[in-house]
């Protein structure tokens, strides 16, 4: 008999994205995004974001139903972003597979975002190792999960109590001129520039600080100073090296804590997820010290780590799979929903 | 023909199930008028802004309360606002999904439309003191609007029906009235017999953002 199809839909953010998933095995993926309309405020606005899900939302339901060929009376379950995320792009993505979940009269399941860009990575690699470490890093969230079962038990270690790190790649990519998002033009230029250039702080790497959480923010003040007293000196700015060197800084604590929470719970996977996790220096320094401490890492590839549908269909396929009860018929969106609650 | 109506424009959640005449009686074409509209199930919810939590719960009453299931609706209609953005976009990605997924015609109205009849001005709240108005004739055709002012320059004219809070600044009496089913058929009866268009919210406003020109240095 053949496992059950999931259809997933994600608009926590500005990414429309509708996911086909049959057990473990990924069959479409359809993408449409408002980024290029966020560029010139510098950011993503949540009003922007909202209108642009409306209008993708039927037709790239139907991209994806046409890519994986099926059709939607083929869909046994409905997957969808509950939270986090932001409260009014999250509610066109619940109404709408709420309304499909009602009229094709499938379970519904609200999915935490979190918990799903872990799940994506078992649509390439498998089935994850339980217990496994989580980090996961975004433009809206940067947290440290022990994930001793993806479908009923994921707790949370540590956050960052200031800014995520993506948003600290898009606040430094416009001081130093480059375009929104941030993450993939500062990766570009890292790879010309010396990551030792400049000493920038690693933010709660001290003794008492809390062992797992992180700080971007200061960071981002720091770079912008150096950068600001560079221009007042009339030297140059060498956006090579300030990238990398910033880059370095905040991969260098992503990765350390990653590994040290694998150490201090006995656990030898790591899997890494989130936007960020596309970028190539956190990948490269994450698997050089995984390897030197016997850690297994798991990170999916680029285009799976941004936030799509496919990875909301993989945890509800989990879900389904491990009988979780489907969501009550009064769900909403929950734009802080814990990470304690893998759905509801 | 068996048409499912819902709004989501204002604090109040419509959804109604309704059996509505055909456009075509033997071959011959009746005009809006001449159709009957008769409401077989309904509710009116005071959801404030807890629209997408309640929607669908709504409408499977609405069909179990008439028994018929929802693969026998056989169009939809929806009205597009103007209202507040998130409330209304549920409402209106719900009747796209259905009308998708049953193969079937979603009509977006106009939601002013929807409240009260004959000659008239419609007032709901827009948010930021600001009222959503329309103007209608004898017939209960819109001669105007819909727009969003300051109740104080809205161009309405008595009587008002509406939204009671803004009586004091339009300087009128308002009669209490909100969207219904009836009004939301009643709006669309025009529409059964031409090709949908487009399901476009009356946002009648621009998302608030303002462009970053400049960026404020951190250190001075």
């Amino acid at each position: 008999m053949s496992q059950p199809l999931v259809l997933g839909f994600e608009t926590s953010c500005d990414e429309t994205g509708i996911g086909l998933v049959r057990g473990q095995t990924l069959l479409s993926d359809a993408l449409a995004t408002s980024m290029a309309e966020h560029e010139r405020f510098g950011g993503v606005v949540p009003e922007i974001a909202s209108r642009a899900h409306l209008e993708a939302m039927v037709p790239t339901v139907h991209r994806s139903l046409a890519d994986a060929g099926v059709t939607l009376r083929d869909v046994d379950a409905i997957a969808v972003t509950a939270g986090p995320g932001l409260t009014g792009a999250l509610l066109v993505g619940v109404a709408a597979a709420k309304a499909y979940a009602l009229a094709l009269d499938v379970p519904l399941y609200g999915v935490n975002h979190l918990a799903a860009h872990v799940a994506v990575d078992e649509l390439e690699h498998g089935r994850l190792a339980e217990p496994s470490i989580a980090l996961l890093v975004s433009g809206g969230h940067s947290s440290l999960l022990l994930v001793p079962d993806l479908a009923q038990d994921v707790q949370e270690l540590g956050r960052t109590i200031d800014d995520a790190a993506g948003e600290a790649f898009d606040k430094v990519a416009r001081v130093l001129d480059l375009p929104f998002p941030g993450g993939p033009p500062i990766d570009r230029a890292a790879r010309e520039g010396d990551r030792a250039a400049i000493a920038f702080p690693r933010g709660l790497t001290g003794p008492r600080d809390a062992t797992y959480d992180f700080s971007f923010s200061g960071l981002k003040t720091a770079v912008a100073r150096w950068v600001e007293g560079r221009q007042r000196a009339g030297e140059p700015v060498s956006v090579a090296d300030v990238s990398a060197s910033f880059q370095e800084a905040v991969v260098d604590v992503l990765t350390a804590k990653a590994v040290r929470a694998c150490r201090d719970h006995g656990v030898d996977h790591l899997v890494i997820g989130g936007g960020v996790a596309a970028n190539s220096r956190l990948r490269a320094l994450a698997q050089e010290r995984c390897d030197a401490a016997g850690i297994v890492l798991r990170t999916p590839s680029p285009r799976l780590c941004t936030d799509n549908g496919a990875m909301v269909a993989a945890l509800g396929s989990r879900l389904v799979e491990a009988g979780v009860p489907a969501a009550p018929s009064d769900l909403g969106a929950d734009s802080s929903m814990p990470i304690d609650l893998i759905s509801r | 023909m068996l048409v499912l109506a819902l709004d989501t424009a204002t604090p109040t959640l419509v959804v109604g199930l309704a059996e509505v005449t055909s456009a075509r009686v033997d071959g011959a074409l009746l005009l809006p008028a001449q159709r009957t509209v008769e409401v077989r199930s309904e509710r009116a919810l005071p959801s404030g802004n807890r629209h997408a939590e309640l929607l669908t719960p709504a409408i499977r009453e609405v069909l179990a309360e008439a028994g018929v299931p929802m693969r026998r609706v056989e169009a939809f209609v929806v009205g597009l606002g103007p209202g507040p953005f998130t409330g209304l976009r549920v409402g209106v990605v719900t009747a796209a999904a259905l009308g998708d997924a049953i193969g079937t015609t979603v009509y977006g109205v106009c939601s002013l439309d929807a409240v009260g009849d004959g000659a008239r001005s419609v007032v709901t709240d827009a948010r930021r003191k600001e009222v959503h108005w329309a103007t209608y004739d004898e017939a209960g055709l819109r001669l105007s609007g819909p727009g969003v002012d300051r109740p104080e320059e809205a161009p309405v004219t008595d009587p008002v029906v509406g939204d009671v809070r803004f009586a004091e600044r339009l300087g009128r009496e308002v009669v209490a009235a909100e969207v219904t089913t009836t009004g939301l058929l009643r709006a669309a009866l025009p529409l059964f017999d031409r090709p949908p268009a487009p399901l476009e919210p009356l946002y009648l406003r621009r998302p608030d953002a303002v462009p970053s020109v400049t960026r404020k240095p951190v250190s001075q």
